[in-house]
């Protein structure tokens, strides 16, 4: 807890800030709106949540998302009865991306930042190879449904985001989640103290695969198909995990953090927004912010933690 | 000066002794591109090209040229154990300083030249200082730099702009013999990065810092001096290929970076040529490999006419596959 407050203190801000700009943001529809617009970054920093805190990386996931949507606008091709088995099968893709980085970079000993760039470029370059260069198809209505369509006064994607987010906190709270800190802190000791540490990485990456099938439907419905539609987004969430106060080097941090760390990413550029500081410079203002904040976060340590012994020193430094 | 001497032999101990106990990525990595030159030869061959000419050996060099000189000022972050995700967008930003000062001038070479190592040195200090002053992991320090940069361009930029003179363009098309003037800019560079690595303290330091950063600070390394420094190098490398490509411009181009993909690509050319992605571990000519292997490949996948997207595929599995095999030749070893 005492590691989410500050990441939750920042989000209250932000969101304050937005509502003195914009009352309609205090109505419950002006909220939902905002959250269901950052439904699917929280849900990719959660699956990148897992990864980080095992120690690792994963790069490969925007253009996982991007390969979701394009193979989901060939299959489906407008027809609404291909929607469910497809639906079907992109989780499986999702699944199995994630299970391949994480067998690479347990068994073959590749560091996940190389086998997730490789994906990254084995992936974007395989789907445009299968569709020819560019996204064909479309994508049916109930496929969208999830995307930009509302259960009565709910968007869908915030009614998923919940469920994902509860189940995200539940497998955290499980021996996995345990495990999962204990080989990102220290990946000998916790060898030795029985934890399968190549499993649980591996797990941990298909988790991640499965997050980024989830935003990939999320996102097809909401912006649509188009070949840029995950472009960029491994560092979004990689950013977003980071603004949360977890560790890149793992062993550190909370997925409710990391995911509230997504929220204020996305509340921070709709205030950018609303202040007009739209476009380019946007970019300016986030990556001085991103830098700030995780400076402020690795200063503090040192003062919180004076009376006791720092838990790992050079965490902050490269993985 | 008994301790004294011991210490100058101790130093370059390190990589000495690694490099008996493993066998060396470097020479996996030219046999590799030897394999990949012959089976390229022979699938040319075969269907009907002629690879080894002049020209097709002077498009390897002109292309891997910027990439080669970025991935050598990578390759000295990543041995000192931090890696730079900000090149990409310093290329773009350094194309257009350049061609801005010099704005088409013979007279303004020089300013231009100046102005893109003293902006290119100003955010690789940057860098550095946000990595070990701040504390901010280099993944995030560079990508937070990388945004800072893309903004500006992109806020003042829409297209291209500004202009070299023609004597300055030579730089990007001139050749002596078969060797472009390019490749021997990347040469030069390559060189005093091997020079830098190998004969020199700081060299040594690099290695000390990025095999084990505590250890080098124990033993009296200023480690923060030495990733700042690391990080200046390897800036000005992005400096430089930015002059060159806007040598072959003609003009500054805002995307011109990250058209190229410099920043994962150069890493992906630095753990291509067996260097460590951890740091400690590693070396230029291993680079220069990587890099002309991934020349090599394009080459002879243009040569063919094969589909731009199936290289992407390709290029992806050569780069995991051969991590893969160094990482079998450091059994027992976590890299």
């Amino acid at each position: 807890m005492k590691r989410t407050l500050p990441i939750l203190v920042v989000l209250a801000v932000l969101l304050a800030a937005i509502a003195l700009v914009n009352p309609f943001f205090l109505e419950p529809a002006g909220f939902l709106a905002f959250v269901k617009r950052a439904a699917p970054l929280v849900i990719l920093a959660a699956g990148q949540y897992f990864v980080i805190v095992s120690g690792e990386f994963d790069l490969s996931v925007g253009s996982l998302v991007t390969v979701e949507v394009v193979v989901a606008a060939r299959l489906i091709d407008g027809q609404e009865s291909a929607t469910w088995w497809v639906l079907l099968l992109l989780i499986a893709v999702g699944l199995l991306v994630g299970l391949l980085n994480g067998v690479v970079t347990t068994a073959l000993r590749v560091p996940s930042f190389i086998t997730t760039l490789g994906m990254m470029l084995i992936l974007s370059g395989a789907v445009f190879l299968w569709t020819g260069g560019a996204p064909r198809g479309a994508l049916s209505e109930a496929f969208r449904t999830f995307g930009r369509g509302n259960l009565g006064p709910v968007p869908w994607s915030v009614l998923i985001l919940l469920a994902a987010g509860a189940a995200a906190i539940l497998l955290m709270r499980s021996d996995f989640g345990r495990r999962l800190v204990a080989t990102g802190d220290n990946e000998r000791a916790a060898a030795l103290s029985g934890v399968r540490v190549a499993r649980t990485r591996i797990l941990a990456f298909v988790l991640s695969g499965a997050a980024a099938a989830i935003t990939g439907i999320l996102l097809g419905g909401f912006a649509g198909v188009s070949a840029q539609v995950g472009q960029g987004l491994e560092f979004s969430a990689i950013t977003a995990v980071v603004l949360g106060g977890v560790a890149l080097g793992g062993g550190r941090g909370s997925v409710v953090a990391a995911m509230a760390g997504a929220l204020t990413l996305e509340a921070l550029f709709t205030l950018l927004n609303l202040y007009g500081i739209s476009g380019a410079l946007e970019f300016t203002v986030q990556g001085v912010i991103i830098i700030a904040a995780v400076a402020v976060g690795a200063l503090r340590l040192p003062a919180w933690l004076a009376k006791h012994p720092p838990r790992k020193q050079g965490d902050t430094h490269v993985a | 000066m008994n301790g004294q001497s011991l210490k100058q032999a101790g130093r370059p101990a390190r990589p000495a002794v690694a490099a008996l106990r493993e066998i060396d990525p470097t020479k996996v990595i030219y046999l590799a591109l030897a394999a990949t030159l012959v089976i390229g030869w022979v699938l040319v061959a075969v269907d009907g090209g002629d690879f080894l000419t002049v020209e097709t050996i002077v498009g390897i060099q002109q292309r891997s040229a910027a990439l080669g000189i970025v991935a050598v000022g990578q390759t000295l972050a990543i041995l000192a154990g931090s890696l730079d995700l900000s090149v990409a967008y310093l290329i773009s930003l350094c194309s257009l300083v350049a061609a801005e000062t010099m704005a088409g001038r013979d007279g303004g070479i020089a300013a231009g030249v100046a102005a893109v190592l003293a902006v290119s040195a100003l955010v690789g200090l940057v860098n550095g200082m946000v990595i070990t002053r701040l504390r901010v992991h280099a993944f995030i320090a560079t990508l937070g730099t990388a945004l800072i940069i893309k903004g500006v361009v992109d806020h003042l930029y829409d297209g291209p702009a500004g202009s070299v003179p023609d004597s300055f363009q030579r730089l990007g098309y001139d050749r002596i013999g078969p060797v472009p003037v390019s490749a021997l800019l990347w040469a030069a560079v390559a060189a005093a990065a091997w020079f830098l690595l190998r004969r020199t303290r700081l060299g040594h330091r690099i290695y000390a810092v990025g095999g084990d950063e505590e250890v080098a600070r124990l033993s009296g390394v200023r480690t923060d001096r030495v990733v700042v420094l690391t990080h200046v190098l390897c800036s000005v490398c992005a400096g430089v290929a930015g002059l060159l490509l806007a040598a072959r411009l003609g003009a500054g181009a805002p995307t011109v970076g990250t058209d190229g993909g410099y920043d994962l690509e150069s890493i992906a050319a630095v753990v291509l040529g067996g260097t460590a992605l951890a740091g400690g571990k590693g070396g230029v000519a291993g680079t220069v490999g990587g890099v002309l292997l991934l020349a090599v490949l394009d080459s002879v996948f243009n040569q063919l006419e094969v589909n731009s997207f199936f290289k992407d595929v390709v290029r992806g599995l050569v780069i995991v596959i051969a991590v893969a095999v160094y990482a079998r030749r450091r059994k027992g070893r976590q890299i």
